[in-house]
């Protein structure tokens, strides 16, 4: 493959070629994020995929069965809920709740977490002490019991779901961070940089996070994940994102009634967050195999 | 190996004091307790009498201290909904939590080990590949839903088990099962990363060529010291589990400690609550303790560190 160009230097695949290589014959990367990329659309052209308001009641024509069930017509593919709510409306309209907990929840927890990771694994020491305790704190707390907690002192709404799992969950970003800071903090060219005189912001910014984010966007997905199952959890439980919106936790946790008599009510949306979920973590697998091939087991 | 134990000793009385500040926190970052304990339509003469009744006059740090006092003690002052002490509550339901978890990451274990060393001994056969199967599937499936889907398959349509409630061992079967699933993945990772590196090793080479019977080099040579790290991973799963207990124990409306914290919070019962939160908090650093210990006790060479 490596051969020699007209000016006489040696020309092989650069490093970004060799990865697109790897990303396109991976088959766990493409699945996962051609489906999260599906999801994606559909959320965000919801609109154009379905002319039904998922809002709008309709009590004459409460729960009738999606098409792919005895008496089910096209005219509410997935059926209608115990409003009379199309339910396909509601699906496509939920997944961008789903997506949104999922993005700013990782976002938040990713700020907080890289901060603190990265402090540790670079300076050590006491600031190391003093991160490491923060994160045994933070693990040593109930999730589901704290995030539930607080949503019922401050009320249901969206903010205040995405600010408590956002603040919760900043502990893998930590722990991850950390030791892949810690792990090429002593190497060659920080070191240079270090007697170059750079400062010590320039060399986190420009030294270390380059050299971290691999790590990092494999952790942004899994805990993109991590927000989306708990904030279903918390909705159906009744004490995160509150009625009508469209959250799947919340059409499982309406369905729940009808469970022994129309339980297609709770399978529908429960396989729309498994499919999700699972398109994630595919994708996330995926990036940690194509951008650090050395580290697959 | 002393001085490790106070080490660790002090961490975790250090954690579980942070822990307690926080969850008495809690109670005052939504505003007056007193106004939310009172209700609508209060007066501010019923709302003062709250507040005296309840000490929420005082300064918001002597509150905690002699709530810590009063906790450290054992008396974690009177629940509003029922008007009885939080000790009883909770004395009356954590056993059913922590027979619950116990007998979940029993399964859990029970289900990871074999299946971690049967993958591990054939690298890339049926048995890994089922076994990746059931642990990418159990990320992705919420337990919540799960459970639902267990009672509508092994309750209602086959009615092998009961629907709901507590009071009898049948009760727990698809609860155990639920909950010790999401534990497995974890462990029979660990396990089989564990058994491939010490597969690998000298001494196993040696066993072999010694011509030891392969089965008792796998369990006896091999398996105990892959085991080790299993013993951390497992005291943290379970205690992970019962902060999970509070999804569980609602859906199958299991009475105990997980179901009233959930009931708590939908009645803001604080003082139940924020009980709950620091006796879950503290059972999760007693558990890391623990299994620090016991592995610092099965592999010496940690007991340096």
């Amino acid at each position: 493959m490596t051969s020699i160009d007209n000016n006489g230097r040696l020309a092989g695949p650069t490093p970004a070629q060799l990865m697109r290589r790897r990303a396109f014959s991976h088959f766990g990367f493409l699945i996962g994020g051609g489906v999260l990329a599906l999801i994606i659309l559909a959320a965000i052209f919801a609109p154009l995929l379905t002319s039904q308001d998922p809002y709008a009641q309709d009590l004459s024509q409460r729960i009738l069965r999606p098409f792919f069930m005895d008496g089910g017509s096209w005219d509410h593919p997935l059926g209608t809920d115990h409003l009379g709510r199309d339910y396909l409306a509601r699906l496509l309209y939920g997944a961008r709740i789903s997506l949104i907990i999922g993005l700013v929840t990782a976002l938040i927890s990713g700020v907080i977490g890289t901060a603190m990771g990265v402090c540790a694994g670079y300076f050590g020491g006491r600031v190391d002490t003093v991160v490491m305790f923060l994160i045994t704190v933070r693990l040593s707390m109930p999730v589901v019991l704290v995030a539930l907690a607080v949503v019922a002192l401050f009320g249901g709404s969206l903010f205040v779901v995405v600010s408590v799992l956002g603040l919760l969950l900043w502990d893998r970003f930590a722990v991850v961070m950390r030791s892949s800071t810690m792990q090429i903090r002593g190497l060659d060219y920080v070191t240079s940089a270090q007697a170059l005189g750079c400062s010590t912001p320039r060399i986190i910014m420009t030294e270390i996070m380059p050299n971290v984010l691999n790590n990092l966007i494999v952790i942004v997905t899994l805990e993109m994940a991590h927000a989306i199952i708990l904030e279903a959890a918390l909705s159906f439980l009744g004490l995160g994102v509150q009625p009508p919106l469209p959250s799947w936790g919340l059409m499982i946790s309406e369905g729940k009634d009808m469970l022994f008599f129309e339980s297609w009510l709770i399978t529908v949306p429960g396989i729309a967050l498994f499919v999700l979920i699972f398109a994630i973590n595919l994708l996330g697998d995926g990036i940690r195999d194509v951008t650090a091939p050395e580290n697959r087991n | 190996m002393f001085r490790f134990f106070l080490k660790r000793l002090g961490l975790a009385a250090l954690v579980a004091m942070t822990v307690s500040l926080i969850s008495f926190s809690l109670l005052f970052l939504a505003g007056d307790p007193a106004v939310a304990l009172a209700g609508e339509g209060a007066t501010e003469i019923d709302i003062e009498a709250i507040r005296t009744r309840y000490g929420f006059d005082r300064p918001i740090p002597m509150q905690y201290l002699s709530w810590l006092g009063n906790a450290l003690s054992g008396d974690f002052g009177e629940s509003y909904y029922f008007k009885t002490p939080v000790v009883h509550l909770i004395t009356e339901k954590l056993p059913v939590t922590m027979s619950l978890g116990l007998s979940a990451i029993t399964f859990a274990i029970l289900l990871a080990i074999p299946l971690g060393v049967a993958a591990a001994v054939r690298p890339n056969s049926l048995i890994d590949r089922f076994a990746l199967f059931i642990s990418v599937i159990g990320q992705a499936m919420p337990s919540f839903w799960f459970g639902l889907i267990m009672i509508v398959v092994f309750a209602v349509n086959l009615g092998w088990v009961p629907v709901s409630g507590s009071d009898s061992w049948r009760h727990f079967i698809l609860p155990t099962i639920v909950l010790g699933y999401y534990a497995t993945p974890a462990i029979m990772r660990l396990t089989r990363a564990g058994m491939l590196e010490v597969l690998r090793a000298d001494y196993i080479r040696t066993a072999r060529a010694k011509g030891l019977r392969p089965g008792k080099v796998l369990f006896k040579h091999a398996l105990r010291n892959a085991v080790i790290p299993v013993v951390g991973l497992a005291a943290v799963q379970l205690g992970f589990m019962l902060g999970g207990s509070v999804i569980i124990e609602s859906i199958f409306a299991l009475n105990g400690a997980g179901f009233l914290a959930f009931e708590s919070i939908s009645r803001n019962d604080f003082p139940v609550v924020q009980a709950l939160i620091l006796v879950f908090s503290l059972i999760y650093v007693l558990l890391t303790l623990l299994a620090d210990l016991l592995n610092a006790w099965l592999d010496p060479r940690i007991r340096v560190a």
